[in-house]
């Protein structure tokens, strides 16, 4: 017995010494994940400042967009310990406030000094609040983004285009600022020779497997009026999802997609959006803010030759929300190295570096800085775009609630079944049948 | 010179290793036959029994994989009531029935066809039998990709060649985007990927006939279509249902070809049961309903492929 007790203890010394080892290794290392972008690229630009300060060493973990979700929700709900740090998408946030996989962070922006209110209102609800309109932090904003649209200006700009669209349609060509412009410029462009080869209208989102078609339709919903609830957070979806204006907006997005999208674009996101311009093939197309910068520095197709204009509007003005806040993941072995790095990110000066770099910075030292509208030539529809921003559910089941979004609007868009009023008739039971199962209808 | 020999042997024996199982005392040869095999029973408990009897579990609660924290209750037949009453979930078997079908038929009439030609053993036929094979040999990812890029309707050389023989414009139409073309598109990419598999296995029976039994057909003057029907084709027969059995149970699973080219849509137009599986299992979170519709797959497979085996063995018996 006494055999098997010391056999036991020194097991269980050795497991100790094992398994803390590595935490001593890691103690001056953190592991930062996120998606794999150009904004990544200036972030670990931008961390090397954190490194020279505090002696940590980052690591980066960053995942291509069509396995994001899978990879670091899996990493999540298996309590792995890859991350330290998480820039997740909006979405998450509710998921990971109440299953415990971030770190509540309003004692610690107390303690240090970090206000919200020195963030972009529409930032700081999006990014770092759950329940939406409390003042409960998971997250401090790290990334503006929203949906927009960029042009081939120089073609626009030829005399002879710009004076047949006028004799056409009786305005001057220019950047389209509602939907019913956008689909007349996207017509115009559309099966035209430019520079010698066949060109397209338009590139949007009909992406089926993640969420493209969603975040592209919804940036015609918006602007038609599609609202989530009638009443906010009462679930009320009935006459709001599925509203003649809803309806409006989604025929209008598949107007576009049936009219003015290259052949074969059926199953499109991010990157056959810059493909096809970047090829040349389509006058205008539907992006992230996140790549403008690296758009408008394309030797190809960027400096002069690239516009950018903000999500057209129809009866209201809105854009899709993108960008992500940066989390603590509960999970962390290194929790004060974590914190060290939200810390040294809040500061008014490494936000400055990080939009010079190309990281959307929504610090209000940036972005009410005078300079700021010149500072991009995409500067000023970045401001206008997130103060219309609107995001889809943060709900613990916004993967349920995305799943049937993308099947209802691509079997509508893209496969032609049914009507708009019937896909969003048919969303509004997909939703409905989810939120009684979570127990709130 | 006695006492030396015996001495020798003494030495030699001394020298000799003893046998294990001698060596460890009380162990018998049948707990010697259970060491061996325990690892492998307890491996094949940990890694398949285990999970089934756990999905099994899972599938009468509402349990959800990213909500660790929520208590698990039990809910009786509901997954199971819920699954079998999805308009969705009909649809995607119904889309696995249409490729599992007419994939088998394809690849059945194909690499018979195929195997019978390569049996004639004529010129440069060991040639031709590793070019017919190539697809079979590739990875699935790298023959997804290969074939989106094939059927892209401006640059892809598959509407060219159609183009060519139809005269349809090249970029009218699109295997990957068409509700009525992109079944088709993913069937054709399946057969051509497979078929060796199916010749392979039909080569191997069309092989095992004795010759004898054509020389016998021969000196009765039968004709040549007499004898395919009357002893090629049942003599290869069960190789024929074995090929059908190995690929149907494949592409009942169809999963990596129907995410590489279309990732189920246009729509829901190739939504297989195994990716409508995976998004209710990985996307959506619904690990109970998951299970449910994983169990039913798994008796629907396991029950059909019993009654083709008991089909099999008569047809073997004959």
């Amino acid at each position: 017995m006494k055999t098997i007790k010391q056999a036991l203890l020194g097991a269980t010394s050795a497991l100790v010494l094992f398994t803390a080892a590595p935490n001593l290794a890691k103690a001056d290392e953190l592991t930062l994940c996120w998606a794999a972008w150009d904004p990544a690229n200036a972030l670990v630009e931008l961390s090397k400042d954190f490194t020279a300060q505090s002696g940590t060493t980052m690591k980066f973990e960053f995942v291509p967009w069509p396995n994001f979700a899978d990879r670091i929700l899996n990493e999540l709900n298996s309590g792995g310990k890859l991350c330290d740090l998480l820039i997740g998408d909006s979405q998450w946030l509710g998921g990971s406030a109440e299953n415990g996989y971030y770190v509540k962070l309003n004692d610690f922006f107390d303690k240090e000094g970090i206000k919200m209110s020195d963030f972009a209102d529409a930032a700081v609800n999006a990014y770092a609040t759950w329940p939406k309109g409390t003042p409960n932090y998971w997250a401090l904003p790290a990334m503006g983004d929203a949906n927009a649209w960029f042009y081939r200006k120089d073609w626009f700009a030829k005399p002879e285009i710009q004076a047949e669209f006028k004799q056409k349609y009786g305005r001057d060509l220019a950047a389209p600022a509602t939907w019913d412009e956008l689909k007349q410029v996207a017509e115009f462009f559309n099966g035209r020779k430019m520079d010698g080869k066949k060109v397209y209208g338009a590139a949007i989102f009909t992406e089926r497997a993640s969420e493209g078609i969603t975040m592209g339709a919804s940036s015609a919903l918006y602007p038609y009026g599609f609202k989530y609830e009638n009443t906010p957070g009462k679930y009320d979806m009935e006459g709001a999802v599925n509203s003649p204006d809803a309806v409006a907006g989604l025929e209008a997005y598949k107007a576009l997609y049936k009219c003015c999208t290259p052949p074969g674009y059926t199953d499109a996101y991010m990157g056959e959006s810059l493909d096809a311009f970047k090829s040349g093939q389509v006058a205008m197309a539907m992006n992230w803010f996140a790549f403008f910068p690296g758009l408008y520095k394309d030797e190809k197709v960027g400096g002069d030759k690239i516009g950018f204009f903000v999500n057209p509007k129809e009866k209201v003005a809105a854009s899709t929300l993108g960008g992500q806040g940066i989390s603590v993941v509960a999970n962390t072995d290194n929790m004060e190295g974590a914190l060290a790095y939200i810390k040294w990110f809040a500061q008014p000066d490494v936000q400055k570096k990080w939009w010079s770099l190309g990281g959307y910075a929504v610090h209000k030292a940036v972005l009410t800085d005078p300079s700021f509208p010149e500072s991009q030539p995409f500067a000023a529809d970045f401001l206008v775009a997130m103060n219309q921003v609107q995001d889809f559910w943060q709900e613990p089941s916004y993967a349920i609630l995305l799943q049937a979004m993308q099947k209802r609007l691509h079997d509508y868009v893209v496969a032609d079944k049914g009507t708009a009023k019937e896909a969003l008739d048919g969303l509004v039971n997909d939703w409905t049948e989810v939120f009684k199962d979570d127990g709130k209808l | 010179m006695t006492d030396t020999s015996s001495s020798l042997l003494g030495k030699a024996a001394k020298a000799t290793p003893a046998p294990i199982a001698s060596r460890i005392r009380g162990i018998s040869d049948r707990s010697m036959a259970w060491l061996f095999i325990t690892p492998a029973i307890a491996l094949l408990l940990a890694i398949n029994i285990f999970p089934l009897i756990w999905a099994i579990y899972l599938s009468f609660t509402n349990f959800r994989a990213n909500r660790p924290n929520a208590p698990i209750e039990g809910v009786g037949l509901s997954n199971y009531s819920r699954v079998l009453n999805d308009p969705n979930i009909w649809q995607a078997m119904q889309t696995t029935a249409h490729f599992v079908f007419w994939t088998i038929l394809l690849q059945t009439l194909i690499g018979f066809s195929l195997a019978y030609l390569i049996d004639r053993k004529f010129r440069g036929h060991a040639f031709w039998t590793t070019v017919i094979l190539v697809p079979m040999m590739l990875s699935p990812a790298v023959v997804g990709n290969f074939w989106r890029f094939l059927y892209q309707p401006q640059i892809g050389l598959f509407n060219y060649i159609v183009s060519f023989i139809t005269g349809i414009p090249p970029s009218s139409f699109e295997m990957l985007g068409s509700v009525p073309l992109s079944p088709w598109a993913i069937i054709i990419v399946d057969t051509w990927m497979w078929t060796p598999y199916v010749m392979l296995i039909c080569l191997a029976g069309l092989r095992s006939i004795p010759d004898y039994i054509y020389e016998a057909a021969e000196v009765d003057r039968a004709s040549l279509w007499r004898q395919f029907w009357s002893i090629t084709l049942p003599m290869a027969l069960p190789f024929i249902m074995l090929a059908v059995l190995f690929r149907g149970i494949e592409n009942f699973k169809m999963f990596d070809m129907v995410t590489l080219l279309t990732g189920g849509g246009p729509g829901s137009t190739t939504e297989v049961a195994s990716i409508t599986l995976k998004r209710e299992a990985f996307e959506s979170w619904r690990t109970g309903r998951a299970s449910a519709f994983a169990i039913i797959l798994f008796v629907a497979v396991f029950g059909l492929a019993n009654i083709y085996v008991k089909a099999l063995n008569k047809v073997k018996q004959r």
